[in-house]
């Protein structure tokens, strides 16, 4: 029988498994990650020559629930046209008969390590600002993401962001017209499927009651988002009401649209009075300070000079 | 060229398409009970005989009588119809009865009949001590559990290689074999290029990743028939798949 040392044994391990793209027009560089039923692999498209990720299931059963959801994926971030939604290049079929996409390479990194650095609230908070408006636009496309976290958003270096994995996206009303005529019943929609991330799902979402997942469901992923990206940072109590009130566990107390979410986050950095807070008329007039400081020091310097001259006229 | 399908034809499916010996061995049929029992032994009889060489630090001989006596013990008083799929893995189940079997031996100050009634099983045990010189030095110190996993691993990969070369030897497939063998076989620092082998085997760069790739996925499917052979059911079958491959079946 054949001797094997362990380097050899690891090494089958991979490349048993490793994608066969030789078909192709893509070249196989290396793993970059890999979960749930999917793997993404840095690539070299030779005849563009430039570098892509390869999306490729690990389930090999071709007919599987799972090759169709990846399929409805790609199809779903082709017609995704937006600079917050990663481009996909091609989509196909190895002769093993897995599925698998080509789309841009994305480099950056990724909104909980982005939590962890040095960023300035301000930073941060225009950051989820795109995250918004990108979930936003999906939304106005009939998508809903149903699984947004940090660990599914990308932050490039100047602060783009890109929303990635939209593998169990729901797919609603004008959408449904771009479904592949052939696509199969998806399992997930059946009612009682629960899909999503415990932390960062709705209440409606984790119950199972499907038919009561919509954009809102988002909306309450986007709200302990924020909560993780700016949790670190001492938030005043007005930022903490957005996400409360974002990811409240009654969706008809949450944002309507992630646009009106991103809309108060707006509200807050220009120092305007949130719709999820009352203020009081303390804080109304704190806010008020800090708002117009140069205003309020010029006003503040006008009294005291003032009041100085009174008593220095009466003596 | 597509080795999974076109291996053999239909006469001759490769690979061979593999039963549960660990159900077949609770078979009533005496022929299908002894198939079973041959699949589990060249499963596991090298992982058990290093495990006691190594792990329980037992001498060439003892391990050689310990081994022989511990299958032939395990199939006479049918030790393995005992297994519960939904407790353990097979493999892991397998080892805690070795563990329970060395342990009474050695309390039993060796006591325990050697080479056994019924049969002795005809295993290579020089190969297998030869194997262990080989053996990286680190692989020793692993904890007992993951040693056993390592040296079933290796034992597993081996005879998958093992079957793949039968199979291109039959169906005149030498020339894919040792584009393979060359490759894969080699450790890292001794891999050629695919010029390399492109310029060796006069053939297209292209050529030669096509004959690796369809080695690998003829080799997938080897391993993956073998993992249905020591497992009880469809869902240790997935999880063994999952923990060897790291891919859903």
């Amino acid at each position: 029988m054949s001797w094997l040392p362990d380097s050899v044994v690891d090494h089958l391990r991979e490349a048993v498994t490793l994608p066969d793209f030789s078909a192709t027009r893509y070249e196989l560089i290396g793993e970059i990650g890999r979960g749930g039923m999917g793997a993404i692999y840095a690539g070299r498209d030779t005849q563009l020559d430039r570098r892509v990720a390869l999306k490729i299931l690990t389930v090999l059963d071709e007919d599987s629930q799972a090759s169709a959801r990846m399929a409805e994926e790609a199809r779903i971030l082709a017609r995704l046209e937006h600079p917050g939604i990663v481009p996909v290049h091609d989509l196909g079929r190895l002769p093993d008969g897995r599925i698998f996409y080509a789309m841009k390479m994305v480099e950056g990194q990724r909104l909980d390590a982005y939590a962890q650095s040095s960023a300035s609230l301000q930073e941060r908070l225009r950051v989820f600002s795109r995250i918004c408006e990108t979930v936003a636009f999906a939304h106005a496309q009939g998508i809903i993401h149903r699984d947004l976290k940090p660990e599914n958003i990308m932050v490039g270096t100047f602060g783009e962001v890109l929303v990635l994995d939209w593998g169990v996206a729901k797919i609603t009303g004008i959408a449904r017209e771009f479904r592949a005529a052939d696509a199969p019943a998806r399992a997930d929609t059946l009612r009682g499927t629960v899909i999503g991330t415990a932390d960062y799902m709705a209440p409606e979402q984790a119950s199972g009651a499907i038919d009561q997942v919509d954009a809102r469901s988002d909306i309450f992923a986007l709200g302990r988002t924020l909560a993780a990206l700016v949790a670190g940072a001492g938030p005043p109590q007005r930022l903490q009401a957005i996400w409360g009130k974002a990811a409240s566990p009654d969706r008809a107390q949450r944002y309507a649209g992630a646009l009106d979410l991103s809309a108060d986050i707006e509200r807050f950095l220009g120092g305007e009075p949130v719709l999820a807070y009352r203020e009081t008329v303390l804080e109304w007039l704190a806010r008020l300070i800090r708002r117009n400081q140069p205003l309020v020091l010029l006003v503040a310097a006008y009294l005291l000079m003032r009041i100085a001259l009174f008593f220095f006229t009466r003596r | 060229m597509d080795l999974d399908t076109s291996f053999g034809g239909n006469q001759s499916r490769f690979p061979e398409t593999r039963r549960s010996a660990v159900i077949d061995f609770t078979s009533g049929d005496p022929s299908v009970r002894e198939r079973a029992a041959e699949a589990l032994i060249s499963a596991y009889w090298k992982p058990v005989y290093k495990y006691i060489r190594v792990r329980w630090g037992r001498s060439n001989e003892d391990a050689k009588d310990l081994t022989q006596a511990f299958f032939t013990r395990a199939f006479e008083k049918e030790s393995f119809r005992d297994y519960d799929p939904k407790k353990a893995r097979f493999r892991t189940y397998l080892r805690a009865c070795l563990n329970a079997f060395l342990a009474q031996d050695k309390q039993a100050a060796g006591r325990i009949k050697r080479g056994g009634d019924a049969r002795v099983v005809s295993l290579d045990f020089e190969t297998a001590e030869g194997e262990l010189r080989q053996h990286d030095v680190a692989s020793g110190e692993l904890p007992p559990e993951e040693y056993f996993h390592r040296e079933w691993l290796r034992n597993l990969f081996a005879m998958a290689v093992d079957e793949l070369k039968r199979a291109c030897e039959e169906h005149g497939k030498q020339i894919q074999y040792r584009i393979f063998e060359s490759y894969d076989l080699r450790e890292d620092g001794d891999k050629p290029t695919y010029g390399s082998l492109a310029a060796e085997f006069d053939l297209s760069t292209a050529t030669v990743t096509n004959h690796l790739a369809a080695m690998r996925r003829a080799l997938r499917q080897v391993v993956l028939e073998r993992i249905r052979e020591t497992t009880a059911t469809e869902r240790e079958y997935k999880s063994e798949v999952r923990a060897v491959l790291g891919i859903e079946v």
